[in-house]
């Protein structure tokens, strides 16, 4: 089987058989991140660029290990030293980095769409690592396969999505990763951080979290970005963390051996207790193990499809 | 020289009629008896509609400032290749129509190199930085038709009340964008699924809205006429159709892409498809029919604003608002109206010749004898694509490029000179 786009825009765009193999992929790969001889050589002679607009810790590095741990040249390109900051437009720079013989550039930006603009006027690859509201497709691929992992399944899982929906890409993705794979995703947030219309897309809201997480086999929390609150979204973190963090005791209802997750970095105390943070049914670090897996799997399937 | 246009079907006086024109000197001198014998010069309109020149209640020139988008010359050819024979430009240039040396300057460009009648708009605020009322008096003195700070909205309503008083005295129409700065968030499509999908920050219906409700009520107050720009959305409709039930002073525009379009064209991140205020729902779409149905929106405008190929090919949210429109405004209102069977020919050409023309208080939008020949010929039975590379703007940022459509302008004739053929 082939990828049959050349680029990694949004899971919109990828069907579930594509979506199984990437996952089924992953699972391969996992077994290189997990030795001690980290070096496979499916990406020799290629280079992978890392091109941020916004800050990342766990993305960047995740790929950039992805492609080094397969043999690929990788360069990360930081906005603030690049000529981004003379003014240079987005598809200028992806000229640039493709003139310079580049087979993946690997893109965050903090205007949705932007990949897309990228792909279509570069003929090299392009990897969506979060774009605005949008989309961060090799999250939810992450978090697929660690629900993977524990069920073996996805088709029949219930997944609940707690915190800020409206600015959250990896809620996107997942919502609509996930109902594709057969999922059933369940909501809960303030209603001010509700978009408009999610429910079309698939998932159920609730109006509590208890209801929420009834009988749910997975409980994702969200970052919330404490400045929202000057924004009128919600009225202080006390108040955020006391009716729409998860804690033990909200989240009883959920499934005896139910995985607690994040796409991180966690606000400690504020969408999750640490007391759910740092327990047995938490998998937060294995989800970060799974980013690399995921990731290289992708680099090897795009790389592979000439 | 005389000139006769015989053969076509001809509107007159709100009618169709079989008659031939005689022009003499740019001037109409007979809607009936013009006979071959007396003319120099000999146009056979065969299988034509005969129109008077649309009029335009709102479009943006660019000039000055912007000439990479578009100029008074490029803006004018444009007009006259869509029909426009008279148009009203916004002062959003740079500088900013605020002050009467603005408005002599494009008025005098324009009659030196322009090839339509140009009616420049002032702004209501100085910079149409919405804090103080700009120079109105003078304005009207060097030839503006009507105050607007369009693009932007006067957020401040105890500023907009002064200046519609104002405004009144001097009988400037006051023409306003309605919107809501705080409620539209910087958003920079429709809120709803379709912005939800593309991960885009929305504006929501409601910041329109509660401007034109504001804009209502205040021409209520005042008891100032207020002209409500580019209307998209139902409740807009509603207000504005209840408003003038209780003899509110209130007329309103609304565009082709607003009857033609929804929020979908935004989909991957379309940026021929991002206006302010933007594409919104099937619903609000078939509100602004209704309106244009019933009356309650007297007039197609075309808010024609050229941008330039590259302020276009960005991100979304960073693209420049706005479409060029006067080479498909005639086309898609009769496609989208009268081929769909919304209202007639002769209820369409109202709203784009003589509902704008009253509204404006310029003495345009009709053939009569005695006035300008500000004439169009028209073919409305062949069906063709639009090829925005034929474009006489300067600006291709158009979602129409490819649509099929019918209304074909073939001749454009301001004061009696041919300024467009469509050869």
């Amino acid at each position: 089987m082939k990828l049959s786009s050349k680029d990694i825009l949004g899971l919109e765009n990828i069907s579930a058989d594509e979506i199984s193999y990437i996952l089924e992929t992953a699972k391969e790969m996992k077994k290189t991140v997990n030795s001690s001889m980290k070096k496979v050589n499916y990406l020799q002679g290629r280079s992978v660029v890392t091109l941020f607009y916004e800050n990342s810790t766990r993305t960047r590095v995740s790929f950039e290990l992805a492609a080094k741990y397969m043999g690929a040249q990788a360069v990360n390109v930081s906005v603030a030293t690049s000529s981004v900051a003379k003014g240079e437009t987005l598809i200028d720079t992806g000229k640039t980095l493709e003139a310079m013989g580049t087979d993946i550039v690997i893109i965050r930006h903090p205007q949705a769409g932007a990949p897309h603009l990228l792909a279509k006027n570069i003929s090299a690859s392009v990897i969506n690592a979060g774009d605005g509201m949008h989309e961060h497709p090799t999250q939810a691929l992450l978090d697929m396969m660690t629900m993977m992992e524990a069920f073996g399944t996805l088709s029949g899982l219930k997944v609940a999505i707690i915190g800020d929906i409206y600015h959250s890409r990896v809620a996107r993705s997942n919502i609509i990763g996930l109902t594709k794979m057969g999922a059933q995703v369940n909501l809960f947030a303030p209603s001010t951080l509700l978009p408009p219309g999610i429910e079309k897309l698939g998932a159920k809201v609730f109006p509590n979290i208890y209801d929420a997480v009834a009988d749910c086999d997975v409980v994702m929390g969200l970052r919330i970005q404490l400045e929202r609150q000057k924004k009128c979204l919600f009225p202080s973190i006390n108040e955020y963390a006391r009716f729409f963090g998860i804690n033990p005791e909200n989240i009883k209802r959920a499934k005896k051996n139910a995985l607690w997750m994040h796409p991180g970095p966690v606000n400690r105390g504020v969408e999750m207790t640490s007391a759910i943070i740092d327990a047995d049914n938490s998998v937060i670090n294995k989800q970060v193990t799974n980013g690399v897996a995921v990731r290289m799997a992708l680099l090897y399937l795009l790389t592979g499809r000439e | 020289m005389k000139t006769l246009i015989k053969n076509g079907i001809f509107i007159l006086n709100g009618k169709e009629e079989k008659t031939n024109i005689l022009i003499e000197e740019g001037i109409v001198v007979s809607t009936d008896a013009g006979t071959e014998a007396e003319a120099d010069k000999i146009i056979d309109a065969s299988g034509l509609y005969v129109l008077p020149g649309l009029v335009d209640a709102h479009c943006h020139l660019r000039d000055p400032g912007y000439e990479y988008k578009e100029d008074i010359i490029s803006g004018t050819r444009s007009a006259a290749r869509g029909g426009f024979t008279s148009i009203a430009c916004m002062p959003n240039t740079n500088p900013p129509v605020d002050n009467a040396a603005v408005v002599r300057y494009i008025i005098e460009k324009s009659k030196k190199e322009g090839y339509v009648n140009v009616f420049p708009i002032g702004a209501i605020t100085k910079g149409m930085e919405g804090n103080e009322l700009s120079e109105m008096g003078i304005m009207r003195e060097a030839g503006i038709v009507a105050v607007s700070d369009d693009g932007k909205p006067v957020m401040n309503s105890d500023i907009m009340k002064k200046a519609l008083i104002y405004a009144g005295q001097f009988g400037l129409p006051v023409i306003s964008h309605c919107e809501d700065l705080n409620l539209a968030d910087n958003g920079s499509m429709n809120e709803g699924l379709t912005s939800t999908m593309l991960g885009l920050r929305g504006i929501p219906s409601v910041s329109e809205d509660v401007m034109v409700a504001r804009e209502i009520l205040l021409s209520q107050y005042t008891g100032v006429h207020v002209h409500i720009a580019h209307v998209s959305t139902k409740v807009s409709v509603e207000l504005i159709r209840q408003a003038k039930n209780r003899g509110i002073k209130v007329t309103a525009e609304t565009c082709p892409h607003y009857f033609t379009l929804t929020e979908e064209a935004c989909r991957g991140y379309n940026t021929n498809a991002k206006m302010n205020p933007p594409l919104r729902s099937r619903e609000d779409l078939e509100a602004v029919i209704e309106g244009i149905i019933d009356g309650t929106i007297d007039i197609i405008a075309t808010d024609h604003a050229p941008h330039h190929f590259d302020e276009k090919n960005v991100e979304f949210e960073k693209a420049a608002n706005g479409i060029v429109g006067f080479e498909t405004a005639l086309a898609l209102s009769y496609t989208e109206l009268v081929e769909k069977g919304h209202i007639s020919l002769l209820q369409m050409i109202e709203k784009l010749t003589i509902n704008p023309a009253q509204m404006l208080k310029i003495d345009k939008g009709k053939i009569e004898c005695g006035k300008a020949a500000d004439i169009i010929l028209v073919d409305f039975d062949n069906e063709y694509r639009v090829d925005v590379s034929k474009f006489a703007s300067k600006g291709k940022n158009s979602p129409f490029d490819g649509f099929k459509v019918k209304g074909r302008v073939k001749t454009t004739i301001v004061g009696g000179k041919i300024v467009y053929e469509d050869l």
